[in-house]
């Protein structure tokens, strides 16, 4: 049946692929070609990015150990928990300005499930601003979750978890204002930011705050690298996300994408060594037009 | 400058200050800036969403043009409200997953074709020691494989794939001050602007 269902999953994949293919990059008569022979490579790789992937979910699923090394961010994580609960002040989790549909969020939500157990073993409290409407909901799930997995249930305090605005700018205004007035000793910032990462996260320096930040967009890390003190760089954050939850899709998605990573390095490897021989056949394979 | 002009620039002004007063530390009006920008972007999303989402993508296909597979979006649309419902939530999964699964279905051949095979092909470059052009190739293409060592999470970083790993995050930070050098000097060229602004409004006052 879950074989069935990735097959499905697969299949409905490479539709919307070709069917990208027929309709974009100059296709000007969709009704000549479904399928674009100068496009095959791309469907190559992605067969076998997908079929990887799905190989590592099921071996996860049979619980078969798959090894992924400790991020240092989670030291991290843990010394800003502790912190903030020596000094008796609260903790703020900030997941990005992003919709529940972007991946970082994703996973922002499960590290904000384990901070909240976390904080709930030590009775700190936990701030959570939110950008987006629809995250709300997910993020009020899981820290609810998190107190709920420490034995605390009745300290989950819904007023928390706090929409503040859809606007980017709004956005770090209002959560500059939380850091100022509220004064949270350890600042947790992941997920997908923009502009707004360094204005808040100058803010919090500027409160003392031990401040952890993790984000795939390559534009922000040097703002966080710059202002926090510890950043979790690109996809560390989903790795942090995938050996917090030990969840076997994103673990398996860990690994497969791993596999993936060797093969390119495998292929950059091999391309240099025949491009500098003069055999250019090869990464003319990788050249879309 | 007409009297129109100088009551709203004025008003750009006096926020602009409020906003700059927290440099200082948190006011009264910092905090009635901030209240001001939080609750105007909500009303004015709210505004932004009817004119350029409901009416051209609902109300004028479905009522004006008849077509009404429009219909399907907008039910969809309407499913994800359930997502406040304690007891109705669970229908906004459906919706979510469509979403999604369109969503990645279209960004992942995206991601595929302008991250990884484009930069693929531009990596694999002729390398050597005989001019500029193939030193620098190679040390391109030596930064690129030491970045992806550092992001391969099945193996400790121990030994020389540890120090390959080193090189791979040194790196990554001479690329991010670079970035954020960048940045900075378009952020200041912001701050420039606002303190023109500031400036001309204040001679314009003064005539």
């Amino acid at each position: 049946m879950r074989s069935n269902l990735h097959l499905k999953s697969l299949i409905f994949f490479i539709l919307i692929f070709l069917f990208w293919e027929s309709s974009s990059f100059a296709q000007e008569d969709l009704s000549q070609t479904w399928f674009n022979p100068h496009r095959a490579n791309m469907l190559i790789f992605l067969i076998f990015f997908f079929a990887v992937i799905i190989y590592f979910i099921e071996r996860a699923k049979k619980g078969k150990s798959l090894f992924i090394r400790r991020i240092a961010g989670l030291d991290a994580i843990e010394e800003a928990v502790g912190r903030a609960t020596e000094m008796g002040k609260p903790v703020l989790f900030i997941s990005g300005i992003e919709d529940v549909d972007q991946i970082q969020t994703v996973a922002a939500m499960i590290i904000l499930g384990n901070v909240a157990k976390m904080v709930a073993g030590y009775d700190t409290p936990l701030l959570v601003p939110i950008c987006q409407p629809f995250v709300v909901p997910v993020a009020e799930e899981r820290v609810k979750e998190g107190y709920a997995s420490a034995g605390k249930p009745e300290a989950y305090n819904r007023d928390n978890v706090r929409y503040i605005s859809s606007e980017q700018f709004a956005y770090a205004a209002g959560v500059n204002g939380i850091m100022l007035r509220e004064r949270p000793a350890a600042n947790l910032m992941f997920g997908s930011f923009y502009a707004e990462s360094l204005v808040m996260a100058e803010t919090g320096f500027s409160t003392g705050a031990i401040q952890v930040a993790g984000t795939a967009n390559i534009h922000q890390l040097p703002f966080f690298v710059v202002a926090c003190d510890y950043t979790v760089i690109g996809e560390e954050l989903f790795a942090t996300s995938a050996y917090l939850s030990k969840e076997p899709k994103l673990l398996g998605s860990l690994k497969g994408s791993d596999l993936t990573k060797a093969l390119i390095m495998g292929i950059l490897a091999l391309g240099v060594v025949l491009e500098t021989l003069g055999i250019t056949h090869f990464t003319r394979w990788f050249y879309i037009e | 400058m007409d009297l129109g002009s100088a009551l709203w620039n004025g008003l750009a002004v006096f926020l602009t200050l409020c906003i700059f007063s927290i440099l200082y530390k948190d006011n009264p009006f910092y905090k009635l800036a901030e209240h001001l920008v939080v609750g105007i972007s909500a009303g004015y999303f709210a505004i932004i969403l009817y004119y350029n989402g409901f009416l051209p993508k609902v109300w004028v296909p479905v009522v004006k043009e008849g077509k009404f597979y429009y219909l399907i979006p907008t039910i969809l649309g309407i499913m994800m409200w359930t997502r406040f419902s304690r007891k109705w939530s669970w229908v906004s999964r459906y919706p979510i997953a469509a979403y999604m699964g369109i969503g990645m279905g279209l960004a992942i051949p995206l991601t595929m074709y302008a991250f990884i095979l484009t930069q693929l092909s531009a990596t694999m470059q002729p390398v050597g020691f005989a001019n500029a052009k193939l030193i620098n190739n190679l040390l391109v293409a030596v930064w690129v494989l030491c970045g992806l060592i550092y992001f391969f999470f099945s193996k400790e970083h121990t030994g020389a794939f540890g120090w390959a790993a080193k090189i791979g995050i040194w790196t990554l930070m001479v690329g991010f001050g670079a970035g954020f050098g960048v940045t900075v000097m378009g952020r200041v060229s912001i701050l420039i602007e606002r303190f023109e602004f500031l400036v001309n409004y204040a001679k314009a006052l003064i005539g």
